[in-house]
């Protein structure tokens, strides 16, 4: 039975994970427009951008 | 005669999908309506974004009428004015938010976080669809705020730029932190649930006495966060209320709190037993999500808007004889302002050039503009249509006739009329008989068991803990928020349902109001009209887009338009063309140089003449809105009425005919009267409801006690109200009404029910009998079912209303 404590060590931590997670998504304003995400992903990624704006474009898509 | 004048091939434009009528423009094969339009093309061509035409199909808006003038923007230069956009500003970045009307489609979006492939020195953008807002960052080395804004009106998505954007910058939602303490209060009390679990199975022995102290305290540090951090508005709420010498709902809440907490750590650390930290846990949880449910808001409305969300920010300014852009700020009394075709006259001004049109539909509601000669007062407010003219400034903007308004009393009070809600009311009254209960089972144990005495009197306070209570409450008054928004009548909060449900007093403004512009009474007097003349009329008011040419055609209705040369529009005069070599003439009287003895004195009158003979005039009235008889009529028996009207007395004949004869009138009131009639009426005891629509109403919705705005495009324009009203459902206000008095009885007959789950509670409680699993089961029992209550009652009522549809509830 002891291993129980173990077990509630675990679920404790990653219940508070989970929460920890909840606040960084707040904060970010993930909660703030709840529509707009749900259009972007449906835009394809463009084959034809050049190198140089990479890491541009994924940051705008973060 | 007869011949359609549409005869060429019907093909839409590329880039807006508007039908391409004559000379419409090629380019790389494809057909585009306007100059503007290809423009965008070519640009989006050049930067290998085309696949903003595949993602829609004609996303763009027609350029064809979009303002020119290259120095407009000039004001974004001033640094004051960018310091007060900006968002963000460091060393290299700057960050800033336009609104765009015009976003509308998946495109926008995706050309809009697209930017940074035009312009490198744009390092992201980001849309809010709902919003209908993007926020841009650009190194501000590389790149001003102003080409920033030229790039985004080249590509067809002008922002929007008003003075009230210097003025505030939006404030952090206060909705994430309501959130975040509903998650932690999730957590921990998910998690307490958890290991309270053993203790609802005591009998069973389900664990050794090891786990039983661990989960305990356990429970202990999950119910710190809850007490400590989740809990701490209703703190300050009824710390407030108490100071005020009142009670409201969240007083008895803070007892029960303290009473669970302090309660339960007695009999955790000292008694060796459970303690009730999981009820504790449930009831900060529930009335965190009631609270969340309460506060949904209608994002893309706006209910705060005063005169400045409407006025520019900058204004031409002629020194000597050129122009300079300046912020509307730095204009002075005695200045001369160039005003432009479609651009607001800032300030009560006099005229300089011989004539100008103003439309006042922003402030009256009526669509037609008003001519004005040289030498009148041009009050500020007032949209100019047609050629530039000068005038010069009176007085400073703020102080004008219309936004003098703004400066009243009224506006300064944050609160307005704060009626207190049923909850509060109630509240005092539990409060008192909770304690008193509680103390009397505390002296009835007194004598013979102390333990006892102190039981019996915490759990008192804890079982009695209002959260039923002040659960139905919110729960009932979101859901009618909800009801009434399917309805298409949006509330700024939840509150201004109660504040509806006691009105007694109803007060409308007459003109956009109880009269519908588009659904105007049209007489014509004078030479019959053949068929032949009517296909002229119509071809002649087809192609305007004039308010009173547009009620022309759809009086007209459905007939062929003849074919006419040389058409011309000639702003605030009207419109001329040639049909079979004959100059036809169609406007004011001074573009036909019509001379008609016993003209009527009212509405608005279209000369028509051929050769300048005149053949006759169509007189124009405004019709009464449709519906709006039934509705006056429908409130007479139980709302005393009044009619503020801004107009002269001549049509209280026709008005009082039609509506109900009950109703008090009153004309010839400025923006200032209609505030102190309100004032007048709210000082006799009565509960106002102010139904307006232009911002010459403002001020009397705001010293309403429900102030409504109605408007026909429901995301556009309406000034600062508690409510916005499509136009539309206008017929429905009767329903509204009582629908917002039945919630009323919801709540009542809710509290009922919690009161009921009290008296058990508490019977349970002064006989000492109560325990954590008792406790555990009862709490959300009676929450839950409280809840199901009021939101299954109010869904039936809105369907008996016919409010909303069984599909949609």
């Amino acid at each position: 039975m002891e291993v129980i404590f173990v077990l509630i060590a675990v679920s404790l931590v990653l219940a508070i994970t989970f929460l920890i997670l909840f606040f960084r998504a707040m904060k970010d304003g993930q909660f703030d427009d709840g529509y707009t995400p749900s259009i972007r992903i449906l835009f394809e990624n463009q084959p034809k951008k050049s190198i140089k704006n990479q890491p541009k474009k994924s940051k705008s898509y973060e | 005669m007869g011949v359609s004048v549409q005869t060429e091939i019907p093909s839409k434009c590329y880039h807006c999908g508007e039908d391409c009528t004559h000379d419409s423009l090629i380019f790389d094969e494809k057909k585009f309506c306007c100059q503007g339009c290809k423009l965008v093309y070519e640009v989006l061509s050049q930067n290998d974004l085309c696949d903003y035409y595949t993602i829609e199909s004609n996303p763009g808006k027609s350029q064809k009428n979009t303002n020119s003038q290259k120095n407009r923007f000039d004001y974004l230069e001033d640094k004051e004015v960018e310091n007060q956009l900006l968002d963000f500003k460091n060393e290299q970045e700057s960050h800033v938010t336009f609104y765009v009307p015009l976003i509308h489609c998946a495109s926008c979006i995706w050309l809009l976080e697209n930017l940074f492939q035009i312009n490198s020195a744009i390092t992201g953008s980001r849309v809010d669809f709902i919003k209908k807002k993007v926020q841009v960052k650009f190194l501000h080395d590389r790149i001003s705020l102003k080409e920033v804004v030229v790039l985004l009106s080249t590509l067809g998505y002008e922002p929007k730029i008003n003075l009230s954007d210097l003025d505030q910058k939006e404030k952090p939602s206060i909705d994430r932190k309501t959130l975040t303490k509903l998650g932690v209060a999730g957590f921990c009390f998910g998690n307490m649930m958890l290991f309270s679990m053993p203790e609802y199975f005591s009998e069973a022995k389900l664990l050794g006495d090891g786990f039983k102290g661990l989960f305990d305290y356990l429970n202990v540090v999950l119910s710190l966060p809850i007490v400590f951090y989740a809990a701490s508005d209703y703190y300050v709420s009824a710390w407030n209320s108490i100071r005020q010498r009142k009670i409201n709902m969240d007083v008895p809440i803070v007892l029960g709190i303290i009473a669970f907490f302090l309660y339960s750590l007695w009999e955790i650390f000292l008694q060796g037993n459970a303690g009730y930290m999981d009820s504790l846990g449930g009831l900060l949880f529930f009335l965190l999500l009631g609270k969340v449910y309460q506060q949904k808001t209608f994002a893309t409305l706006e209910f705060d808007r005063d005169y400045k969300a409407y006025f520019p920010v900058a204004v031409t300014r002629m020194n000597k004889d050129h122009e300079e852009v300046i912020p509307l700020i730095k204009l002075q009394v005695g200045d001369v302002i160039l005003v432009r075709d479609e651009e607001l006259v800032p300030a009560d001004s006099i005229l300089l050039s011989e004539r100008a049109n103003i439309d006042y539909s922003f402030v009256t509601g009526e669509e037609v503009p008003v001519p004005k000669q040289k030498g009148e007062l041009v009050y500020a407010g007032g949209r100019q249509k047609g050629d530039p003219i000068f005038l010069t400034v009176q007085k400073s903007p703020s102080q004008s006739y219309l936004t003098d308004l703004w400066n009243n009393e009224s506006f300064e009070k944050p609160n307005k009329k704060l009626l207190e809600p049923l909850a509060n009311r109630i509240s005092g009254v539990f409060t008192w008989t909770v304690l008193t209960i509680a103390v009397a089972a505390f002296v009835f144990w007194f004598g013979r068991d102390l333990n006892l005495a102190v039981k019996a009197f915490t759990t008192v306070l804890i079982v009695a803990c209002p959260c039923a209570l002040s659960m139905s409450t919110p729960f009932t008054l979101g859901n009618t928020l909800r009801i009434f928004g399917k309805g298409k009548f949006y509330l700024k909060n939840a509150s201004v349902v109660e504040r509806l449900a006691l009105v007694d007093t109803v007060i409308f403004d007459k003109t956009g109001t109880l009269t519908d512009p588009s659904n105007a009474s049209i007489q014509y007097f004078g030479e019959v009209l053949s068929p032949e003349s009517k296909s002229i009329v119509k071809a002649l008011v087809e192609r305007s887009t004039h308010p009173l040419s547009n009620r022309i055609n759809l009086w007209l209705g459905k007939i062929g338009s003849a074919k006419l040369d040389q058409y011309q529009e000639l702003k605030g005069l009207g419109l001329t063309a040639e049909y079979k070599g004959q100059s036809i003439k169609l406007g004011s009287s001074e573009l036909t140089k019509s001379i008609i003895k016993e003209l009527p004195n009212t509405g608005n009158l279209v000369f028509l003449s051929v050769e300048d003979t005149t053949l006759g005039y169509f007189h124009i009235q405004s019709g009464i809105r449709k519906g709006a008889t039934e509705v006056t009529r429908t409130l007479a028996p139980s709302y005393e009425q009044h009619i503020l009207s801004g107009d002269h007395a001549h049509e209280r004949d026709y008005l009082s005919q039609s509506f109900s004869p009950q109703i008090q009138f009153n004309f010839n009131q400025s923006p200032m009267e209609k505030l102190n009639y309100l004032k007048k009426l709210n000082s006799q005891g009565k509960n106002t409801l102010m139904v307006g629509d232009g911002l010459n109403d403002a001020g009397a919705l705001q010293e309403s006690q429900v102030g409504v705005a109605i408007t026909d495009r429901v995301s556009h324009f309406s000034p600062a109200s508690d409510a916005i009203l499509d136009a539309e459902v206008f017929a429905k206000i009767p329903s509204f009404l009582a629908f917002a008095k039945d919630s009323r009885k919801i709540i009542k007959a809710s509290f009922a029910l919690s009161f009921l789950y009290n008296i058990v509670g508490l019977t349970l409680a002064v006989q000492g009998l109560l325990s954590p699993v008792l406790c555990a089961i009862l709490m959300p029992v009676s929450s839950i079912s409280v809840v199901v209550f009021t939101t299954l009652a109010t869904n039936f009522v809105g369907i008996r209303k016919g409010l909303i549809t069984s599909k949609q509830s």
